[in-house]
């Protein structure tokens, strides 16, 4: 009975260590990301470990995440697609009409934990681009490019409308990215953009008079010195003041002595950049690189085509948040609350992102034979 | 060609994306590298300018609360106002030990458990370097003793603040409700920069409904700080707006007259202005005292008002739904006039019993053997079942609650309150809905005289009263008249147009009505006979009796002690003045009262005399003696014959089948 259990063992852990189901490049950037995200945050939280343990939680609770779902095979991923894009934008209709949260309806409460379920589309939108394309003739038509523009414009309306500008950026960045990678035409892709520039001034008339004044104030920060103009020069200060080198972890004055305000969640990078000065953000930049890169490498090692566009897609909304996040700290974007990934404190984010990861390890697991 | 079209082409695919994937990863690089040159830019390019300015970091802006907008009644009386207090504050990252501190400056100054338990509980949801508040509402005595003691306690301070007081108490605090301390749930919902540096928001009551009126913007000033992040000096203030005062339409002396006609006695009264909707007078008795509230209620107080039988923090008059019995009666009355199935003249028999044709089922009639053959004006004035059996059955149930939803019945007044309940109006659909059952025409009947699903606050049934009053135009009820952005500003009135068109189209139909009610106070056989006596206006109105238990049978009940049947009956007493062109409305209701004319009637008179002294013009008044009206039936008063002895039995419908 014993050695029949031994043999088992033996077994699985030969089968766990010879046939990996993660991709360890992939993984250790992962980890080594999540683990200067829990330094920065414990010097952002001032040397408190509340936040820092919560946020390991969830750490640890996406990682298992992302295990359990590296071990999901794409094609039944394809299969559920369909489902799961619908039961998300089905759960952000609910949210619509009896959401509650902050100013913002966003939240489902579930009683035990309150859920966010535009935190779900941002990896059913991708995959439900992906499983579109997938049977297509690539590269896509109009025809093609309009289904997949109206699957992205309906959650991403919907999550716009609560309103959280930020999320709706990166879902609908997600599905434009599954469109980018199918080899839509370049001259398609410029007509578009400049369609969508065009359509600028109309955008400006459907925005919340919060949002106008977001914009408004990025151009003249001293215009609301209690409210986000406050944000934005506080945050240049504090970034511009770390220079080369930064003042050293857990030396953040700017941070320590409150001016800096959300110094643990949206504004995390400024503390970030504050401690660790450029060299901090040139590594963390090549860090966040590396990932993406990753990312795009497993695409291109994948099967199929869904697998190819789903990977390619989740790994380049990455880029989005780290560029979103950044821009606004630097004050070069609008305040928009998109977190940087893996160190604004958070969780449904960072467990969003990993269960996402989960899904790369998966294709990285089925990917073609190089014979 | 087309064939070849519609294959798939894996390998080129593949080579497609690959393609894309480079693309895009240059693309990402290119992005990433103009990010990187933005901070290039603040951290080195500008790193001097900035690094000073960090480094001179010192100045920070603090906000300054706005004060609340104060509340006065119609006539400028003090209301709700706000006294400059002091609490006690805490910065928790400057304080090394908590418990120890607090248990050596608990010896300074006396700190009880609800001060430490609200403490501890926002000590959890506010940051380290945000004071909190420990003790709030110093005394001088507590100043001084602190103010030798400071040294000891880096970190504490005394902080001045506005502390919102309610001079009347109870008075009005189911009319203004109170403000109390923003806690979690409100952060959620607030608008923090609102909401900086405020402590209180509205709970409940007028508060609560216009807070935004009365918050104003919180304004900031700009001070330096040291290292610490201690103040050393006030560079900039830009003043808070304060929010603007309301005035209430209100009358306090109105109002105290009518909370003490209740002498403690569970119950509400709202008493409206039928030709605008101005609410001149609104009490729910019991009531309590909101300044308690206003600090965060200690665990024995709170337990104690929750615990109370007759439950004072209970809005009978907004929340308090109760069957309306007769009170309906002038309503579907004035229905069967105006949709023309009756006129004021035809007559039904009163025999004391009624049956819808070919069935067996009895209801009864108030008394015994009935009262013989009556109009519309004498059913009102002597509350005659039979007639509105009749009237209620021929309009049918649907016809009945169109038009007793006109009246505002079954939904929310709109009054300017939150949480208004909606009481029911008996409908097919509500039925439906409810219990999903058909409708019987047995329950027409009965819906006629105000009984069986019918529910209904005493607000529904004084703005339907004034909508009736007002020839039949309908105002929601509004209890702000005014608002003003400053003591020395104009006071700007805020506008109730009409809610929709008038509900009368024949004058002679209101007027039958209206004599009928006026016939209810001032004929002998009226069942409020005697109410309006020394009045110097004429008087219209209806009483109301409902049951509280549904009747077992249909024997008439001999037992007339009043304490009996208080503890059976809720009295309704519903009146206008004067009866031609009304310009009050009141309704009165008490959960134990024996009889509508006599138990609620006396608190509806008592509310009137109280207006009249409030009106200038008026001729002088004879208020009823203290012993208000004789109860039915033990008064020699009563006209002769026993059997119509003028008061409105209690008209629930008998449940059981007579023999035919």
């Amino acid at each position: 009975m014993i050695e029949l259990l031994q043999v088992r063992m033996r077994r699985l852990l030969r089968r766990v260590l010879t046939r990996p189901r993660i991709d360890l490049p992939l993984a250790a950037g992962l980890l080594l990301l999540a683990a200067a995200g829990l330094a920065t945050l414990y010097s952002a939280a001032d040397g408190g470990f509340a936040l820092v343990g919560g946020q390991a939680v969830r750490f640890a609770l996406g990682f298992a995440l992302l295990l359990l779902i590296s071990r999901i095979p794409p094609a039944t991923l394809r299969n559920w697609t369909p489902w799961l894009y619908a039961g998300s934008t089905f759960l952000l209709v609910v949210v619509a009409v009896l959401g509650e949260g902050r100013g913002a309806d966003r939240w489902l409460n579930l009683g035990v934990m309150r859920f966010q379920p535009s935190e779900l589309v941002k990896l059913t939108m991708p995959m439900m681009a992906a499983w579109y394309l997938h049977p297509r003739q690539l590269p896509p038509g109009w025809k093609d490019i309009a289904v997949v523009g109206a699957l992205i414009a309906i959650p991403a309306g919907l999550i716009a409308k609560q309103p959280d500008l930020g999320t709706a950026l990166l879902v609908a960045a997600a599905g434009a990215f599954a469109l980018f990678l199918s080899g839509m035409a370049w001259w398609r892709i410029g007509l578009l953009l400049a369609g969508a520039g065009s359509m600028v001034p109309v955008a400006w008339h459907f925005m919340h008079q919060y949002q106008r004044e977001r914009v408004l104030t990025l151009l003249n920060p001293e215009s609301d010195p209690l409210g986000n103009g406050w944000h934005i020069i506080q945050s240049q200060i504090a970034v511009g003041s770390g220079g080369v080198f930064g003042k050293g972890w857990m030396h953040s004055s700017q941070s320590r002595l409150d001016f800096l305000p959300e110094h643990t969640t949206d504004f995390i990078f400024a503390v970030f950049s504050e401690e660790f000065g450029l060299v901090g953000v040139c590594l963390m930049m090549v860090l966040y690189l590396f990932i993406i890169g990753r990312c795009l490498w497993i695409a291109m090692e994948a099967r199929d085509t869904y697998s190819r566009l789903l990977a390619g897609a989740i790994g380049m909304s990455l880029f989005v948040y780290v560029f979103v996040n950044g821009g606004m700290v630097a004050g070069m974007l609008p305040v928009v609350g998109v977190p940087m990934p893996m160190v604004s404190y958070g969780g449904t984010s960072a467990v969003t992102l990993l269960v996402g990861f989960g899904m790369l390890m998966s294709i990285h697991a089925h990917r073609k034979r190089h014979d | 060609m087309k064939l070849r079209r519609a294959l798939k082409d894996a390998r080129s695919e593949g080579e497609l994306f690959r393609r894309r994937a480079l693309a895009g990863f240059v693309l990402i690089l290119l992005c990433l590298a103009g990010l990187v040159g933005r901070y290039v830019f603040l951290q080195v390019v500008r790193y001097d300018e900035f690094a000073t300015r960090s480094e001179n970091n010192r100045v920070k802006p603090i906000p300054i609360p706005p004060a609340r907008g104060l509340i006065y009644d119609r006539n400028g009386v003090l209301l709700a106002n706000n006294v400059p207090a002091f609490r006690l504050e805490v910065v928790p990252e400057q304080v090394e030990d908590m418990n120890a501190m607090l248990a050596q400056l608990g010896r300074v100054i006396p700190l009880s458990q609800d001060d430490l338990d609200a403490f501890h509980k926002q000590l959890k949801q506010s940051r380290r370097f945000e004071s909190v508040p420990l003790k709030l509402r110093l005394t001088e005595d507590e100043i001084d003793r602190f103010a030798v003691n400071r040294w000891r306690f880096p970190g504490v301070d005394v902080v001045p603040y506005l502390n919102r007081r309610y001079p009347l108490g109870g008075l009005f605090a189911h009319v203004i409700g109170y403000v109390s301390r923003i806690d979690a749930d409100d952060l959620e919902r607030l608008d923090p920069a609102r909401y900086k540096g405020t402590t209180h928001v509205g709970r409940i009551g007028l508060e609560r409904s216009y807070e935004d009126v009365l918050h104003g913007t919180p304004g900031y000033e700009l001070v330096e700080v040291n290292a610490d992040g201690r103040t050393q000096r006030v560079l900039q203030t830009h003043p808070a707006t304060p929010g603007r005062n309301i005035y209430l339409s209100i009358d306090a002396r109105i109002q105290k007259a009518a909370e003490a006609a209740f002498d403690g006695k569970p119950g509400a009264a709202v008493a409206i202005d039928p030709r605008n909707g101005q609410v001149l007078a609104m009490v729910s008795v019991p009531t309590f005292d909101p300044n308690l509230f206003v600090d965060g209620i200690s665990h024995a107080d709170y337990n104690a008002l929750t615990s109370a039988p007759d439950k004072p923090l209970l809005n009978r008059a907004i929340r308090g739904v109760y069957p309306p019995g007769s009170t309906v009666k002038p309503f579907v009355g004035l229905g069967g006039l105006e949709l023309g199935l009756r006129r004021p003249q035809d007559t039904v028999l009163s025999t004391g019993t009624f049956y819808i044709p070919g069935q067996s089922r009895g209801y009864r009639d108030d008394v015994r053997g009935g009262v013989g053959v009556v109009n519309l004006m004498q059913a009102i004035e002597m509350s005659v079942n039979t007639y509105f059996y009749k009237l209620a059955l021929d309009m049918g149930i649907d016809r009945f609650s169109a038009w007793m939803g006109k009246f505002g019945f079954g939904r929310p007044t709109g009054i300017d309150l939150d949480g208004e309940a909606s009481g029911i109006l008996p409908s097919r659909e509500w039925k439906a809905k409810r219990y999903k059952q058909a409708w019987f025409p047995g329950e027409t009947v009965i819906a006629g005289i105000g009984q069986g699903y019918w529910a209904v606050t005493p607000l529904q049934l004084a703005h339907a009263l004034a909508t009736l009053a007002g020839h039949g135009t309908p105002y929601a009820p509004r209890l702000v008249m005014a608002t003003q952005a400053g003591v020395d500003q104009p006071k700007i009135p805020l506008p109730n147009p009409p809610s929709g068109p008038s509900l009368v189209t024949s004058q002679a139909n209101w007027q039958a009505v209206d004599q009928g009610m006026q016939m209810v106070v001032n004929a002998p056989r009226g069942t409020a006979y005697g109410l309006g006596k020394g009045f110097p206006y004429t008087i219209a109105g209806k009483s109301g009796t409902a049951e509280r238990y549904s009747r077992r049978s249909d024997a008439y009940n001999e037992n007339r002690n009043l304490a009996y049947l208080a503890s059976r009956h809720r009295a309704w007493f519903e009146v206008f003045a004067p009866a031609e062109d009304p310009r009050i409305a009141v309704a009165v209701v008490l959960e134990e009262g024996a009889w509508g004319a006599s138990s609620a009637g006396p608190i509806a008179r008592k509310i009137l005399d109280a207006w009249l002294a409030t009106q200038p013009d008026a001729p002088p008044d004879m208020p009823l003696p203290s012993g208000g009206l004789p109860p039915p039936g033990t008064s020699p008063a009563t006209p002769a014959p026993a059997a119509s002895t003028g008061e409105d039995e209690p008209a629930a419908a008998a449940t059981q089948e007579t023999p035919p």
